[in-house]
């Protein structure tokens, strides 16, 4: 024991001389006398690859199973079950890692960045539910997507929202969509992988400020029905703009509208179209006044958020790593700090040199000057949309779903009266 | 004017299912040719004939973290920014490379006078480490991975006194494998890649490993 520990500090010794360097056979490999076996170095592996394929099928089966309970059946109980069936495998099973929302990023980031590999089924899982919203509507909002059923489990008791404050806070899914895009872009941060509140309540061992997130999202989903999708969710913001082409959308009714109102409230998501009577006729000046209003708009606000996102360019790279190590250090080569932080430590280890970060940083920052423009271009242009939407509202004569942001649940069919082909013969008796 | 609407909505569809196809085909198809390599390695196959001979265009293939512990400075953040509590981090013993050290860098506190296993001498703030005496003057050292928390405490022990023979790892079957792992964003060395899931352990002195083991892991496995 003692020869041992001699030797020990001698090597310890010798070691401080020749710098530390890691990975070096400081003591000998032992030669054993009573036979003893060297236990192996146990690997156990990630779940089998052929798996990804699974999620892809049951992906698949999902959303026809749903488009088909929605179109065809009108089964708001279909519906609900196929959303149970997805919160289960895809949220509780899955733990929510591999889902359609977070994958816009993977997306963003393979297209900037060459060297990133994507897996051909994480592609899969962006493109399939916009495909299936191009032809259904947002089916997949109602009865694939694992958030939004944990959500529905929760809405006790929707409120109606004045439509004025759902506009503005509709406008939040393009806030956090433009950020993810730009974080992903450069490398920065998967900010919706960061910030989702869902994973926490999937992964019952989770952190503290993930369970925080979950319990504000669901306290609120009681009386807001599904707020992340309407006022949060980024990949809405991608299925709201093809779901208003969908080429076939659910209908309220199977037949006829016969303004009977009875579904007028029954959407608890305030996505039904109210049949606005035509308010005064518009004189050609009014008209004319308007569009000029909408044309002069949309310039300005777009370069006023371009200018304004510009601005916001080092609030937002400073969360980039390189960006913030290149500060750090900086600071610290300028007033020799004592203690030093990890990064910095980790930084001065590796024996990169010095001006090779400085320049990775500028590259970066550059990145988020026209990241910044196009952001708030971004912004701009879809609060014009928005105003212009709100201005040149079409006269309509009918209770009909909003495209955009019906969810495609099913709930309002149970509330028409109005018989169809496509209803089932017992509820011909109930009218 | 009906047919007329029909005919621009119809428009508009072709346009996002061609939109929709052109992104896909563009990230199906992206180009071998020269650039930055997508595995990150410099096998100069490309350099020959001007595109990747290795990779197919298209990512058929899974992806995973790794921890790299040649980058890793034990900083402590593994045991606590992942998902997981305890996380799914562990420190793993390369027993190839132990040098079965009495005076184990890894398992006792530097200051530590009398070399027995009292709880007060251990590194390992949860007594993760099991000592064991094989013969004179050697003793094995085993991790109870139900135990460690992955910390790295032992790691740096052992990395600053010993062979580095303990070494941190993301243990694949407790891994959820996220979307992006919490650990790799606030990882100051940088220790964390994504790789293929085929070989996702990549141990200190002997390169990537093929898989090993059953899928229980801790102390019985070992
Ligand atoms: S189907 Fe659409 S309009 Fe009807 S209740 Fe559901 S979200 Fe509202
Ligand atoms: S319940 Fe049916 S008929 Fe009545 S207003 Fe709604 S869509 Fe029209
Ligand atoms: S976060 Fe990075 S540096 Fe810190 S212990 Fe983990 S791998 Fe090592
Ligand atoms: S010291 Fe930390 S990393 Fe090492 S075995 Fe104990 S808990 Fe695990
Ligand atoms: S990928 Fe997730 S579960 Fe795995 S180590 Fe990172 S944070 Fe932990």
């Amino acid at each position: 024991m003692f020869r041992k520990s001699r030797e020990f500090w001698l090597l310890l010794l010798l070691m401080l001389l020749a710098g530390s360097s890691f990975a070096i056979q400081r003591f000998p490999r032992p030669e054993f006398e009573t036979g003893y076996q060297q236990p192996e170095t146990m690997l156990p592996g990630p779940r089998a690859e052929i798996m990804a394929v699974v999620d892809l099928a049951v992906l698949i089966l999902a959303l026809s199973a749903v488009s088909w309970m929605v179109l065809k059946k009108r089964s708001r109980k279909g519906v609900f079950w196929v959303s149970m069936f997805s919160l289960v495998y895809f949220g509780f099973y899955r733990e929510g890692c591999i889902c359609a929302v977070g994958s816009v990023q993977n997306v963003t980031l393979a297209l900037f960045d060459p060297t990133y590999p994507i897996p051909l089924t994480v592609l899969a899982f962006f493109i399939i539910p916009l495909i299936f919203t191009l032809f259904f509507g947002r089916t997949f909002c109602a009865g694939v997507c694992p958030f939004g059923a944990m959500q529905d489990l929760v809405a006790f008791r929707p409120k109606t929202i004045n439509s004025k404050v759902d506009a503005a806070l509709g406008m939040m899914p393009y806030l956090y969509l433009g950020l993810a895009v730009l974080f992903a872009a450069t490398g920065t941060d998967f900010i919706i992988c960061r910030y989702d509140p869902f994973v926490g309540i999937f992964r019952i061992n989770a952190g503290f400020s993930m369970l925080l997130f979950a319990a504000i999202l669901l306290l609120t989903g009681i009386f807001i029905a599904r707020p992340y999708c309407r006022y949060l969710c980024p990949y809405g913001v991608l299925l709201n703009w093809i779901s208003r082409f969908s080429y076939r959308h659910m209908t309220i009714t199977p037949a006829e509208c016969i303004n009977c109102r009875l579904c007028e409230n029954s959407c608890p998501y305030g996505a039904i179209k109210i049949p606005n009577s035509v308010k005064y006729a518009e004189t050609r000046r009014q008209r004319v006044r308007k569009l000029m209003f909408i044309t002069l708009l949309f310039p300005f606000l777009m370069v006023g958020g371009g200018w304004a996102g510009s601005r916001l360019q080092e609030t937002f790279a400073g969360v980039n790593r390189t960006v913030k190590l290149a500060k750090e250090l900086l600071v610290s080569d300028q007033n020799g700090q004592d203690v030093e932080s990890f990064e910095i430590k980790a930084f001065r280890s590796s024996g990169k040199p010095l001006t090779e970060v400085y320049q990775e940083a500028r590259i970066i920052l550059h990145r988020f000057l026209i990241g910044g423009w196009i952001l708030g271009a971004f912004l701009g242009l879809t609060t014009g949309l928005m105003v212009a939407g709100k201005l040149l509202e079409n006269h309509q004569s009918d209770y009909v779903p909003d495209k955009g942001a019906c969810l495609s649940c099913a709930r309002c069919t149970d509330y028409c009266p109005v018989m169809g082909n496509t209803m089932p013969t017992e509820l011909n008796h109930k009218a | 004017m009906p047919t007329r609407r029909v005919f621009l909505q119809n428009l508009i569809r072709g346009g996002i299912l061609a939109g929709l196809g052109l992104l896909t085909g563009s990230l199906v198809f992206r180009s071998r040719k020269g650039g930055t390599c997508r595995l990150n390695i410099s096998c100069n196959a490309c350099s020959k004939n001007g595109s990747c001979t290795l990779v197919p265009a298209f990512e058929t293939r899974q992806f995973v973290w790794q921890l790299d512990p040649s980058k890793c400075i034990q900083c402590g953040r593994c045991a606590t920014e992942c998902v997981h509590t305890p996380s799914a981090v562990k420190c793993v013993h390369v027993y190839a490379m132990c040098g079965y050290c009495d005076l184990c860098g890894g398992y006792f506190k530097p200051d530590t006078k009398t070399l027995n296993t009292g709880a007060e001498n251990q590194l390992c703030p949860t007594s993760a480490i099991k000592r064991s005496f094989i013969e004179d003057p050697f003793f094995e050292y085993t991790i109870d991975e139900n135990l460690c928390i992955g910390c790295g405490k032992c790691v740096k022990g052992c990395g600053a006194f010993g062979n580095g023979s303990l070494q941190l790892q993301i243990r694949h079957h407790i891994c959820d494998n996220c979307n992006e792992c919490a650990i790799a964003r606030k990882c100051p060395a940088g220790a964390f890649s994504r790789v293929p899931a085929t070989s996702p352990y990549l141990l200190k002195g002997f390169g990537k490993q093929p898989l090993s083991g059953d899928k229980t892991g801790g102390p019985e496995s070992f």
